[in-house]
């Protein structure tokens, strides 16, 4: 592995040297390092481009590590992996997906990542999507994320991206038993002509189950943002769904919440705030001696935090 | 010492309105309070030390340094603090982010627990606490004096400290301005309308209608202010 690859590696999932536990590796399509270990399996799928990680009942505190890297310009490619979580298990995922561009075709990555988890499981997925190189070549990264919580499973997903991505559009749909809960936190930050999609897609459908998510975006320059949620509450159960972004320079940003209630007994409630910084904001860290960039930057990271 | 000279303040919102009028101040005493009635120019007297606010005409200058072209950070770095008087939300930041700032270096947990303790909040509690409406009013004060104390510089200016706390947060705020009397290296400016912080003072300045009406001693000008009718009805209704 190169340097380039490395440094992709260390900005999508912190890695510095192979991670400890189950892993696998994908650079430039190809398989570039797997590690299967005793409750986690990983395989390579035969009908399609991708991998399914079966991770055994009962597996606790145990990683998955799946990290994708693009530096080849103008490599394209979807990729299908599925997720299989067995009863009462309690692991993290790590995935991420870096481009290097430095040419002038587009790369393309689009993810189409299922999470089936059984009963009483619970799962961290983090996620990071990271872009940069010099060339003019688009980077483009479209990750879709499917989440199928059984009776009183439990996802959180964090996912993350701050720098180098042209155009995306990101997808995540889930679908929840009777006490089962999902959180969703996004950070997004666009700069530039960026593009960013994000669509959410949630059906609580069993008794007591819950989601919850959480959007926080920065657009600047001319970057363009839509933030769309749907939630349908069918069955007497908690939904939320919070868009908060910081609008810069000429940038564009949309909020469109949609909540259905099909049953009397469903909660569903959506925040959305967009507005630039306050300057009051500013004004503080001034007082304390920051520059104004200074203090921007400061309120920037706090929030993107 | 800060000196202010002719300084002059208004505003045009349909109406013409002189805020300031040529206010001639110098402040070289340890602790000093403003007080006069509310909408009397008190807070934008502190806005335009701090440079919140530029002046219509006028000069300040910072021992001896004229400061009046400077902006706030310039004025910040030349050594003035100022705590608001409603305290501004963060999303994201913390109690520790913002000690950390105001201190300008890296902060060890061990002195933000000093900071915190001297304005009453214990740090375990407290330090990752993002500033928000989650907190209250009188923490949110508290934590606003806290970064305040944490920059330590020559002259700390603090807009009505007592406003929108409970009584509670009230009484260790009086034990905060006093210990901060008795320990403070530099010029304290406190805007007030509270006897028992006034009582603290070495010198009160009252403003009133845009000027300076009196200086003096809290001998001199308690007395005052208690017997001068409509001179600062809020002091007068608190202290009967």
């Amino acid at each position: 592995m190169d340097k380039i690859q490395k440094n992709l590696l260390e900005q999508v999932a912190d890695l510095h040297e192979v991670p400890a536990g189950a892993y696998n590796i994908r650079a430039n399509g190809q398989m570039a390092g797997r590690n299967s270990t005793a409750n986690i399996e990983i395989v390579t799928k035969e009908d399609r481009q991708g991998i399914d990680i079966v991770i055994k009942p009962g597996t606790k505190n145990e990683s998955v590590h799946i990290p994708v890297i693009l530096s080849e310009s103008g490599h394209q490619e979807m990729v299908y992996n599925d997720f299989y979580i067995g009863e009462d298990c309690d692991v993290t995922i790590i995935a991420g997906c870096g481009i290097h561009n430095c040419g002038v075709d587009t790369s393309k990555h689009e993810g189409i990542h299922t999470f089936y988890v059984k009963k009483n499981a619970k799962v961290r997925y983090v996620e990071k999507h990271y872009g940069e190189g010099d060339g003019s070549g688009e980077n483009i990264m479209n990750p879709v994320t499917e989440v199928h919580l059984e009776e009183n499973a439990y996802l959180e997903m964090e996912t993350t991206q701050i720098k180098g991505i042209d155009s995306t559009n990101r997808v995540t749909r889930g679908t929840l038993k009777e006490g089962a809960r999902l959180e969703v936190k996004e950070k997004i930050m666009t700069h530039g002509k960026q593009y960013a999609r994000t669509e959410f897609e949630v059906d609580l459908n069993g008794e007591n189950c819950s989601a919850n998510v959480i959007s926080r975006s920065v657009a600047r320059d001319t970057s363009k943002q839509e933030f769309f949620s749907r939630i349908n509450g069918n069955a007497a159960c908690a939904g939320h769904s919070e868009c908060d972004a910081i609008i810069m320079d000429k940038s564009c940003v949309t909020a469109s919440p949609q909540l259905t209630a099909n049953h009397v007994d469903a909660s569903l409630i959506h925040e959305a705030a967009i507005g630039k910084i306050a300057g009051e904001q500013l004004i503080k860290l001034m007082t304390l001696g920051l520059t104004e960039a200074e203090a921007e930057q400061q309120i920037i990271s706090g929030f993107l935090k | 010492m800060l000196e202010l000279r002719d300084i002059s303040y208004e505003v045009d919102d349909g109406e013409h309105r002189e805020i300031l009028k040529n206010i001639n101040l110098k402040i070289d005493d340890h602790f000093v309070a403003v007080t006069g009635p509310n909408g009397g120019g008190k807070s934008t007297l502190a806005k335009i030390i701090a440079g919140i606010i530029t002046p219509a005409s006028g000069q300040i200058f910072l021992d001896g340094t004229d400061i009046t072209g400077m902006n706030i950070t310039e004025r910040a770095k030349a050594g003035i603090s100022y705590a608001f008087q409603q305290p501004v939300h963060f999303k994201g930041l913390t109690v520790k982010d913002l000690i950390t700032l105001a201190a300008g270096r890296p902060m060890k947990i061990s002195e933000i627990c000093d900071i915190l303790s001297e304005v009453g909040l214990c740090a375990r509690e407290y330090i990752d606490r993002e500033i928000n409406n989650s907190l209250s009013g009188g923490e949110l004060k508290r934590i606003e004096i806290a970064m305040v104390t944490a920059r330590g510089t020559k002259l700390s200016i603090f807009d009505e400290p007592e406003a929108g706390i409970d009584l509670w947060s009230f009484n260790s705020l009086i034990h905060v301005f006093e210990r901060m009397h008795q320990e403070i290296n530099g010029m304290i400016l406190i805007i007030s309308h509270q006897e028992r912080i006034l009582n603290v003072a070495d010198k009160i300045v009252l403003v009133n209608d845009g000027e300076v009406s009196a200086v003096g001693t809290k001998d001199e000008i308690l007395p005052m202010l208690l017997n001068a009718e409509g001179s600062c009805k809020t002091l007068m209704d608190k202290t009967k």
